[in-house]
């Protein structure tokens, strides 16, 4: 009785009530979409067969793992965070001459009948090490030359992901930098991350000779409106016609640049069609005429936002009830169970229910800033907020996608989505945040 | 140092919360505003399955079924499940080589992707379907659909009942988008006119379908699904077998054929040759043989009974007796001195076959002996009857006539593209002749000829006036409907009424041209149309023709014509036979006739009658000229499809090259091919339906 009060004791019971709500959601949302009449539902339980089952064994697992970190000691995460961190990225670099063949991605290490996903799990270490990293004394996040080690520490891992070609789990990273943002990353890296962001979506939306006309406008006006200050401080003037100079350098060479090298094909081309483009560096597209353009359009990546729309927009207020869903009962939907499992609930319990789920998400988005905040130690801040921004991140992409806010990154959402690894991954990311939340009166390093 | 930035955890905050407020806007407009999500949804997941009810069957006077459905089997193949079987050993089964299949499998998954179902072969024959059912555990993913499909069991009246088709554009478009894409409709005869009938009404079944367009269950448990009501029958006046022999006796000629039962009007048989087995139509081969009998010039898919426009000839003659007669221009015994020719109009014609010896002494004879002068000066009286102003006058009285015997009029039977024939206005006159014409101007009206033009139909509803003594019931076929329901009213009642045309003519005037029309089979023209213990009142007609064939204008054979009406005393049955390019109207039509009205009459052919009816049915009296017409459509054709396509292979079969002057038509029917003739199987009695298929049935009257 002792060990089991001291177990609890501190421990956030909100965050439990709410991870298991989700993933009982999951569950049944997984169920209603791979259910088919007639199925038998116990011994396909015992046969460890149909998806909802497994998903039914990885909870388990995710359980028991979960409950093993709540007996760790606190301390045991700072001290191994960097032993973990190489862990990481010995996992990521095996993946290299070791990933098996599955469709469309190399980051899948395959072990008798498990898929390991090493750019999956390698989050939960990443955020431990940043947070070892900025809970050290002589760590100063104002100078440039710290700005640089943190920022490593993201890119590395982000990079093998690339590598690995999973874009989405990559971006995930990349997400670390709102935990950063916090810690005191200068203001002017996300303004000008934001300034990018919209010079590449209005050079997609704009034709590049307008939008370079644009811009020159825009500066012109600039030094008009500014040409007193301009009169006194000639650096300004300079500055605006630098900012001009990049501005125009982004969209007329980095934008092409980065569609036709760096990104993939069909990643260009759902960027292009969540704002219902046509991808102008595809040079097949081009030579397609208007109708067959569309038909492709309708079965190409943004088949699935439509499918994924109409499956959403026909649940009406109060939804289908899961098994009248007919878009996601019919595989409609692609890859419903996992990234796109936001329809099913969206088809099956309406509007209605998507609020319910995006109420939890939300309660548990600001719950994790509450507990963030309330930490003495700063590895335990921020570790919260880098399971924060994971979390954060995952939700509103991938929810974003499915209702055709965002393109299409294959991420899945957490603790709904179908899948081992992710569910782990994110069971420990929690237990973690948990059991450090229940020691918080602790000072760590 | 916790406290450090402390603020921008408000920043993160509101991050937050503005995303899920732009989430939850998006979710509201796709959920709760946007209503066309429902309807692409259901678009996506529900098929309106179409069920489409039997067709209505046609049934003969005794209640035997002419026309039947039963089923066919479609092959049909879902590419994505037929791995690991054994083509070659399939194709074997099949009678295709692996090349076709290949093909064939294709096409499939072209038209609808490898795992929907789609036609490997359509309409597959009773041996291939036997065949593939015995070994189909076999050959997963190839399975056999029906599809209903219409027979004939007698291999008859294909003129009559018309055939279906599925509904194209204008079929639908007419109908107010009431007929679907892959609907069957009646294009022609009975089929087309009882449509509303016979087609009953569709149901339909709400099926789900998956992301695949495959069909996996219904929809809400079948509630919104309506049941499919099959389509009513119809009890027809036609006598089958008569409809039979009068087929085989039409073999290979060119004409038309109509027997009416005066009584009622109902249409006992109806031929137009050449002529057709409406199974060709309809099985596997159908449309095969359905474009090749369109581009043959003998136009074997007009229907020359209501349609073909004959001049009438010597069969006008009983006409021409009774308006003479009734106009009381002349009277029974008036006679006309006839020296083979007729003179009053100063060129001679009509020239007469007989010469003097009081062969047209009175009214009697002169039909007896088919008098050209006689019937050329009543006509002239009747018109020039002083009675009326002038000749216009009186034309146009005698035209009033023609009208009431249903001449130059639509009759009205239940058939689509009945013709009008043709007795032209006197403005037509007025007009080739500058307004000024004589009675002698259209002087060979009084002999049928001219610009009279009538269907074999019109003579034989003319020959039921005069075996009635004036009235007459519109010519048709059907007598009942199944379930008969107001609507139908509408459809049948206009054939129970009772016409009294020319009930003001009185019966001795009648009595005078029927004991004519008698003396005809007696004594005169017709004596070959004898039967044995019953009186035959009838009419022969020999007219000329000629066609224009290579810019030269040439004479063909006359036309032979027949109408004739029997027994005498309470008429059973009426008959106008037309046999284009034949002859004399004694020759070929008359016995033709005469076999008919055996055969219904007596219900059996004379022993004299079946030698003369294999004879007649064995003879070929196609115009040879259609040979040339053929050949030099096809040519033609031929050209214009190289001139489009460059393929020279239909071309060549026309280069000069080849040794006989009219090569083997590429459209035409392979002589070889064909199997024993209709009338061969007919006359012999084997041509009997097959077992199962015939179909007994009784109406509630």
């Amino acid at each position: 009785m002792r060990n089991n009060a001291a177990i609890s004791k501190g421990i956030d019971w909100s965050l439990v009530w709410i991870y298991l709500a989700l993933v009982l959601i999951g569950l049944s949302a997984i169920f209603a979409a791979t259910y088919q009449e007639g199925d038998p539902v116990l011994q396909s339980f015992v046969a460890f067969k149909t998806d909802y089952s497994k998903q039914f064994y990885f909870w388990g697992i995710a359980l028991v793992i979960g409950f093993f970190i709540l007996l760790t000691d606190s301390k045991f995460f700072p001290t191994t965070a960097n032993f973990w961190y190489a862990v990481g990225i010995i996992l990521l670099l095996l993946v290299f001459p070791f990933h098996s063949r599955i469709k469309g991605t190399e980051s899948i290490i395959r072990i008798g009948a498990f898929n390991f996903q090493p750019a999956e799990f390698c989050k939960i270490f990443v955020a431990l090490a940043l947070a070892k990293y900025f809970s050290r004394p002589e760590t100063n996040f104002n100078r440039p030359g710290s700005q640089f080690t943190a920022a490593l520490f993201v890119l590395i891992p982000g990079g093998l992901a690339i590598l690995q070609r999973e874009t989405g789990l990559a971006l995930v990273y990349f997400s670390f930098f709102l935990m950063m943002y916090r810690e005191g990353l200068p203001s002017i890296i996300p303004t000008i991350g934001f300034a990018f962001a919209i010079l590449i979506i209005a050079s997609i939306i704009i034709p590049p000779n307008i939008l370079a006309i644009l811009l020159s406008v825009i500066a012109i006006l600039l030094i008009y409106f500014s040409r007193r200050q301009i009169r006194r401080r000639r650096q300004i003037l300079t500055s605006i016609l630098f900012i001009w100079a990049i501005a125009v350098g982004i969209q007329r060479f980095a934008v092409p640049f980065i569609f036709e090298k760096v990104l993939q094909k069909h990643q260009v081309e759902r960027i292009y069609n969540l704002f219902g483009k046509d991808n102008p560096y595809d040079p097949q597209q081009q030579a397609l005429s208007e109708e067959a353009s569309r038909k492709k359009k309708e079965s190409g990546s943004s088949y699935n936002v439509r499918q994924s729309k109409i499956a959403i927009g026909s649940g009406g207020f109060f939804g289908k009830g899961i098994f009248s869903a007919t878009q996601t009962r019919y595989d409609f939907v692609p890859e419903q169970r996992t990234d796109f499992i936001f329809c099913t609930v969206g088809e099956g319990f309406g509007f209605l229910g998507s609020m319910l789920l995006l109420g939890l998400y939300l309660a548990l988005l600001l719950k994790m800033i509450n507990i963030a905040e309330r930490q003495r130690s700063t590895y335990s801040r921020v570790y919260a907020y880098g399971v924060l921004s994971v979390f954060f991140f995952h939700i509103a992409v991938n929810i974003a996608m499915t209702i055709g806010l965002a393109p299409v990154i294959g991420i899945p959402l957490p603790f709904i989505s179908y899948g081992g690894t992710s569910l782990l991954t994110f069971t420990v990311l929690l237990a973690i945040l948990i059991r450090l939340d229940a020691d918080r009166q602790m000072v760590l390093r | 140092m916790a406290v450090y930035n402390q603020s921008r955890s408000n920043t993160i905050r509101l991050i937050v919360i503005i995303t899920f407020v732009i989430i939850t806007l998006q979710l509201f407009y796709l959920q709760i505003v946007d209503r066309r999500y429902e309807q692409l949804a259901m678009d996506n997941a529900v098929y309106p399955k179409v069920i489409y009810p039997e067709r209505g069957i046609i049934y003969d006077r005794k209640g035997k079924a002419i026309l039947n459905n039963t089923i066919i089997f479609d092959l049909m193949v879902t590419p994505a499940e037929t791995k690991g079987i054994d083509t070659l050993d399939f194709c074997r089964l099949m009678n295709m080589d692996t090349s076709e299949f290949r093909k064939r499998m294709v096409d499939a998954i072209l038209k609808n992707t490898s795992v929907r179902p789609s036609v490997f072969k359509a309409m597959l024959t009773k041996e291939l379907q036997a065949r593939f059912e015995e070994n189909s555990w076999r050959f997963p993913g190839f399975n056999l659909v029906e599809r209903p499909l219409r027979t004939y069991p007698y291999h008859a009246a294909a003129h009559i009942l018309g055939y279906i088709r599925e509904a194209d554009k204008r079929d639908i478009e007419r109908s107010n988008n009431f007929y679907r894409q892959g609907d069957y409709i009646g294009k022609t005869g009975l089929e087309a006119y009882y449509e509303s009938v016979l087609m009953g009404q569709r149901g339909v079944q709400y099926m789900i379908k998956d992301n695949k367009n495959r069909l996996v269950g219904t929809y809400e448990g079948g509630e919104y699904d309506t049941a499919a009501i099959a389509g009513r029958s119809l009890r027809t006046h036609i006598d089958i077998e008569l409809q039979q022999l009068a087929e085989a006796l039409m073999n290979n000629k060119v004409g038309g054929l109509v027997a009416i039962d005066p009584k009622t009007g109902g249409i006992l048989s109806m031929v137009s040759g050449p002529n057709y087995d409406p199974n060709d139509l309809s099985g596997p081969d159908g449309s095969k043989n359905f474009s090749r009998m369109q581009l043959d010039v003998s136009g074997p898919m007009l229907n020359r009974a209501i349609a073909g426009r004959y001049e009438p000839g010597s069969t006008y003659k009983p006409l021409g007796a009774l308006i003479a007669l009734n106009e009381k221009v002349v009277n029974a015994s008036y006679g006309y001195p006839c020296g083979g020719r007729y003179t009053l109009c100063g060129h001679g014609k009509p020239e007469c076959t007989h010469a003097g010896g009081g062969h047209a002494a009175n009214v009697r004879l002169a039909i007896a002996n088919s008098c050209n002068a006689y019937f050329a000066h009543i006509y002239r009286l009747t018109v020039d009857n002083p009675r009326y102003k002038n000749v216009y006058d009186g034309y146009l009285h005698w035209k009033e006539y023609m009208n009431a015997f249903g001449l130059g009029v639509r009759l009205g039977v239940d058939l689509p593209n009945e013709s009008t024939g043709g007795i032209p206005d006197t403005v037509v006159y007025n007009r080739e002749n500058a307004g000024r014409w004589t009675s002698c101007t259209n002087l060979t009206l009084g002999i049928g000829q001219d610009k009279m033009q009538t269907t074999p139909l019109q003579m034989a509803n003319a020959m039921c006036i005069i075996a009635n003594k004036g009235y007459y019931y519109t010519p048709h076929f059907v007598k009942e409907i199944e379930g008969e329901d107001p609507d139908d009213e509408s459809l049948l009642s206009r054939f129970q009424k009772k016409h009294d045309v020319l009930t003001n003519i009185p019966d001795v005037v009648f009595n005078e041209v029927i004991e004519g029309m008698s003396d005809v089979v007696k004594v005169g023209t017709a004596r070959g149309a004898q039967i044995e213990g019953v009186e035959v009142c009838a009419k022969t007609g020999t007219a000329e023709n000629y066609t224009i064939l290579d810019r030269r204008r040439i004479k063909l054979p006359d036309n032979s014509m027949f109408v004739c009406f029997a027994p005498k005393e309470n008429p059973k049955i009426a008959i106008a036979v037309f046999v284009q390019n034949a002859g004399f109207g004694a020759t070929w039509a008359a016995p033709i006739a005469r076999m008919m009205m055996e055969k219904y009459l007596l219900d059996t052919l004379t022993a004299k009658s079946k030698i003369d009816s294999a004879r007649i049915a064995s003879t070929n009296l196609m115009p040879s000229y259609f040979k040339r017409l053929q050949y030099k459509e096809d040519s033609i054709r031929a050209f214009k499809w190289f001139q489009v396509t460059k393929d020279s292979s239909y071309i060549d079969r026309f280069s000069f090259h080849e040794s006989s002057p009219f090569p083997q038509s590429p459209f035409r029917k392979n002589p070889a091919e064909q199997e024993l003739p209709n009338w061969v199987k007919i006359l012999s009695g084997t041509c009997l339906p097959e077992r199962g298929i015939e179909k007994l049935k009784t109406f509630s009257a």
